[in-house]
């Protein structure tokens, strides 16, 4: 009975709040936009038999003739994996330089990390409009070495999409990265190092292997909430940085069209249910090896 | 004692400058006296002045702070409960599907976690206000915890939870008096990692609050849309700098208790 009560609280507590809205999207999805509140027909109310009568797949052909939905789909992938990449390669060095630091450093070096993340994503990522802005302090600074000319236009473009995401999102790439190289055996690169095998090769042979489960984790960290991101293409981007998040966010809220909102909703999650479910099981199997 | 290369030297620095120098610019720019956030002209507090009058700010941040201990509560509980039945419970029904429900909120994009939230609560007549935001934000920050608690109940030494059994503890004894003192920092990083969460939250919030509740960041929000201004800067330094307080706290207590059973072994 305890039990019973155990598993059932929070079992039931996601399945109404997590599961069922997904199938309610799905439903509004298929229905048509109306003038009232809430936008869209037919209602549960109308009866159930006329309601799935009135069901159709209109919204998901209206996506396929419109250019602004593919190619904001597109945009969204093309900018997720960028930046997954960008990530990967600032993430990367300074997990690896904090798995080689000595042991007293470690936990500080933790906080350092961690402590940003803490901190208020959108405050984060409007720190830097200040610093990308025209007469931005990047620009000032650039200006004063004598690196450019004049100002470079910085903000409002995807190069500021990039510098956000990779900004935002790093404590995610460094963290887990960092937990595999903590576990990996020191002694192991000092073998290879006797048996005459050289830096970048007992690097190459034995670190980047034994750290992949945590790069695997970071970039779909990374990836998958990117893929979506609304925040900072808003605030960062210009008006031609197409993301998809963005896309259904206006939809919903300027247009109030509710059934394409949630067209364009189910799709996106159509394609992150792969990399949802490869996560997933990336996650299970070292929930297992933890074992 | 082992010594850092040079290269690992340089990635730690330049790392840590790319991290932190934003946010000091940021702080910088909010003791600026110029209403331009790009020209110094001067130390001046009137931007700490300014935002403390802001009479919208402060009802934001009132509510915001309701919806964040009352959410992060619930979820710890919710979470804790979570973790437990992911490692302890074995195999039950519809396993798969629950830890899927466990893990996938932790990357959802914000914008359909929303979307599918607002959804239902209008597809049950729920009025949309603080009960909305907290339904919607112990939802996804519970498996934050959940994952936080689970890491904790992995590591820990089964054989306490047996020996207490064995002796004669009743299962919900053996949780209370064995289990969940050990698991007590992860759960006390669990609620602060819920708290910080909601307090953070904007997507979410945007589309299952009503008129009545405007969260902080909503209102931070909205006023960053038109550009940057000193009173948002002073506000993001205030709030930067209680979460730099409470997780150099954390921390610092975590080092203590860690420092103390070194010592307590034998």
């Amino acid at each position: 009975m305890k039990r019973f009560i155990l598993i059932g609280v929070p079992y039931l507590w996601l399945l109404a709040l997590f599961f069922v809205p997904f199938l309610i999207v799905f439903k509004v999805s298929l229905s048509d936009y109306a003038l009232s509140i809430p936008p869209y027909t037919p209602q549960m109310k109308d009866g159930l038999a006329e309601m799935f009568a009135a069901f159709d797949f209109e919204n998901y052909v209206f996506l396929t003739t419109d250019d602004l939905y593919w190619k904001a789909y597109l945009s969204s992938l093309k900018i997720a994996v960028i930046s997954t990449l960008l990530t990967l390669a600032v993430g990367y060095p300074i997990a690896y330089a904090m798995g080689r630091a000595p042991d007293a450093w470690r936990a500080t070096l933790m906080t350092l990390v961690i402590l940003p993340f803490w901190t208020s994503f959108l405050i984060r990522v409007y720190a830097w409009m200040g610093i990308l802005a025209k007469e931005g302090f990047l620009n000032q600074f650039l200006l004063w070495l004598g690196v450019i000319g004049e100002p470079l236009t910085l903000l409002n473009t995807n190069t500021a999409v990039y510098i956000g995401i990779v900004y935002t999102y790093l404590p995610f790439m460094i963290l887990p990265i960092y937990a595999s190289l903590d576990r990996m055996d020191g002694s192991l690169l000092e073998a290879a190092e006797d048996l005459g095998c050289s830096r970048l090769a007992a690097f190459w042979l034995i670190t980047w292997p034994l750290s992949r489960p945590g790069v695997i984790a970071g970039c779909f960290l990374v990836f998958i909430p990117a893929l979506g991101e609304f925040v900072i293409p808003s605030i960062l981007g210009g008006s031609d940085t197409l993301m998809i998040g963005k896309v259904l966010f206006e939809e919903f809220f300027s247009n109030r069209d509710w059934p394409v909102a949630s067209t364009v909703a189910v799709i996106l999650l159509l394609i992150l249910i792969i990399p949802i479910v490869l996560f997933q099981r990336n996650q299970q199997k070292q929930v297992e090896a933890g074992q | 004692m082992k010594r850092l290369s040079a290269f690992n030297v340089v990635s730690l620095t330049l790392g840590f400058a790319f991290l932190y120098i934003p946010i000091l610019i940021l702080v910088i720019y909010s003791f600026n006296e110029s209403r331009l956030v790009t020209v110094w002209a001067g130390f001046s507090t009137k931007w700490y002045g300014e935002m403390l009058s802001n009479q919208g700010f402060m009802d934001a941040a009132w509510v915001t702070l309701q919806v964040a201990v009352l959410s992060s509560t619930l979820a710890t509980i919710l979470g804790t409960m979570a973790a437990y039945v992911l490692i302890r419970a074995g195999r039950f029904w519809g396993r798969t599907l629950f830890s899927g429900m466990i893990y996938a909120p932790l990357v959802m994009p914000e914008v359909i976690t929303g979307l599918s939230l607002l959804l239902l609560f209008i597809g049950i007549g729920l009025e949309r206000g603080v009960i909305t935001v907290v339904l919607a934000h112990v939802t996804f920050s519970m498996c934050f915890v959940s994952v936080v608690v689970s890491s904790r109940l992995m590591s820990f030494d089964r054989s306490l939870e047996e020996a207490a059994q064995d002796l004669g503890a009743s299962p919900f004894d053996t949780f209370r008096l064995v289990t969940l003192p050990i698991i007590a920092p992860a759960v006390i990083s669990g609620w602060l990692l819920a708290f910080t969460l909601s307090l953070d939250d904007l997507v979410i919030a945007s589309f299952t609050s009503g008129p009545s509740a405007t969260t902080l960041p909503m209102k931070i929000w909205s006023s960053v849309r038109l550009g940057v201004s000193p009173e948002i800067n002073a506000l993001s330094t205030v709030l930067i700098g209680l979460v730099t307080i409470g997780v150099i706290c954390a921390s610092l207590a975590s080092k203590h208790e860690s420092l103390r059973r070194r010592n307590g072994e034998p």
